[in-house]
């Protein structure tokens, strides 16, 4: 064995290890720089405009609308996932297990009615990403009820708490050398999330409903366009 | 007795490995190496989604005692599957014809950089003075917020119809942005509207 690996004399054996060194270098740059994904469960088109306004993580409240215009909703932080869900559940009179207010909370974007959300928490991820949805209930002209309003009352309710209890901790936790936390950075927002293909409609639904709580200051994502 | 015959195999082994080199082979390493690199390279998203802010007028609960503003100096867009529709001033029945206008550089931005060269050169003004050190830019943001709102600034209206893409009213929000219009606001169309879309098309 020992002389097979032996090489004979001047083979053309070549040094390996500064392409090793790179290799490596570059696999740490970008397993480091590398952002995990987030999880969406619906994959989206973002049309592109020339904001670059980052997208909030502390106190964000996301609505997607897919191509097909049904609409997700990611209710806030997984802080406050627990107290919207018992307040609707109390609203709706449905009542959930421990177990499924759990994986509620460990949900990204869920789609789907209130009364199909037990059935719904209890499925596997993978059940998940292939449930034939019409998303939630935002209007009321298919719909008997527009839920979506429900959840974002509820959510804006609690998260509001929320945030001010946030701003609190970032005010005593301040050092010195740091600018003062802005209100305004710890304030719900609502972002949506719009396939380009969909129809506007779709989308004004979601728009009209956020109106009708007095939520006026919507945001819209997009993908980065260079100026001009 | 396997571990005496290896000691023994050993012994023999030691004697060749002080001849051989120590050179490791590196193939499997690097082969891995280049998996992981390969891998990474693909899954990292550079491009990060940003978020496009858009203040829409508050709801009106009172729906009798709506007065309508006299808009001095107004535009409205009509949108239409990939297609965009304009009228200046407040729509008269009969009288208003829509013009039709395109997303390129010569489309909406030309007219809207034609309308709102109020606001266009003030902010340019403002942006000098700040660069020359003359302003603070709090103070430019307040006044570009003032210039936004004067009676010379286009106003405009932004009208869906039940074809339009969310891409369309994004497009068109973002061309709205660049050509800096402070007041936009995304109305419903009106029935009279909607027979002239459909007499264009």
């Amino acid at each position: 064995m020992a002389r097979k690996l032996s090489m004979p004399k001047g083979s053309p054996t070549i040094d390996m290890t500064p392409m090793v060194d790179l290799a490596f270098l570059l696999v740490t740059f970008f397993m480091l720089a590398a952002k995990t994904r987030s999880s969406e469960p619906i994959e989206v088109n973002y049309s592109s405009s020339i904001s670059d306004e980052e997208v909030p993580t502390k106190t964000l409240v996301m609505m997607t609308i897919d191509s097909g215009g049904c609409v997700y909703l990611n209710p806030g932080p997984q802080e406050i996932r627990k107290e919207v869900l018992l307040k609707m559940a109390g609203d709706y009179g449905v009542s959930f297990t421990e177990d499924q207010v759990e994986s509620f909370t460990r949900l990204t974007s869920f789609g789907c009615a209130f009364k199909e959300l037990p059935s719904y928490l209890n499925m596997s991820d993978e059940d998940r990403m292939h449930y034939e949805t019409k998303g939630i209930p935002a209007d009321t002209l298919f719909f008997p009820k527009n839920e979506l309003k429900d959840w974002l009352y509820y959510t804006n309710k609690v998260l509001k708490d929320h945030g001010k209890k946030l701003y609190e901790d970032a005010v005593l936790n301040k050092k010195a050398d740091q600018p003062d936390p802005l209100p305004e950075d710890f304030k719900p927002k609502y972002v949506i999330r719009a396939d380009g293909s969909a129809v506007y409609v779709h989308a004004k639904k979601v728009v009209e409903t956020c109106r009708d709580l007095k939520l006026n200051n919507l945001n819209f994502v997009t993908r980065l366009e260079m100026k001009r | 007795m396997a571990e005496i015959a290896e000691g023994g195999g050993g012994d023999g082994g030691k004697k060749r490995a002080k001849k051989s080199s120590t050179r490791v082979d590196m193939t499997p390493m690097v082969d891995l190496a280049f998996l992981l690199l390969t891998f990474f390279v693909l899954t990292s998203t550079f491009a990060e989604p940003k978020i496009m802010a858009l203040a829409y007028p508050a709801k009106i609960e009172d729906q009798k005692n709506i007065k309508i503003p006299e808009v001095n100096n107004g535009i409205t867009f009509l949108l239409t599957k990939d297609r965009i529709l304009y009228y200046s001033g407040e729509f008269k029945p009969g009288v208003t014809q829509l013009e039709e206008t395109d997303f390129g550089k010569n489309g909406v931005r030309k007219i809207l950089a034609d309308r709102n060269k109020y606001v266009i050169n003030k902010h340019q003004e403002l942006d000098l003075k700040v660069q020359q050190r003359q302003m603070h830019d709090t103070i430019a943001k307040k006044e570009l917020i003032k210039a936004k709102k004067d009676k010379r600034a286009l106003k405009v209206l932004v009208k869906t119809d039940t074809k339009a893409t969310c891409k369309n009213f994004i497009d068109l929000v973002d061309e709205l942005i660049i050509a800096d219009i402070g007041v936009i606001a995304p109305v419903d169309l009106t029935k009279d509207e909607e027979a002239l879309i459909k007499a264009k098309q």
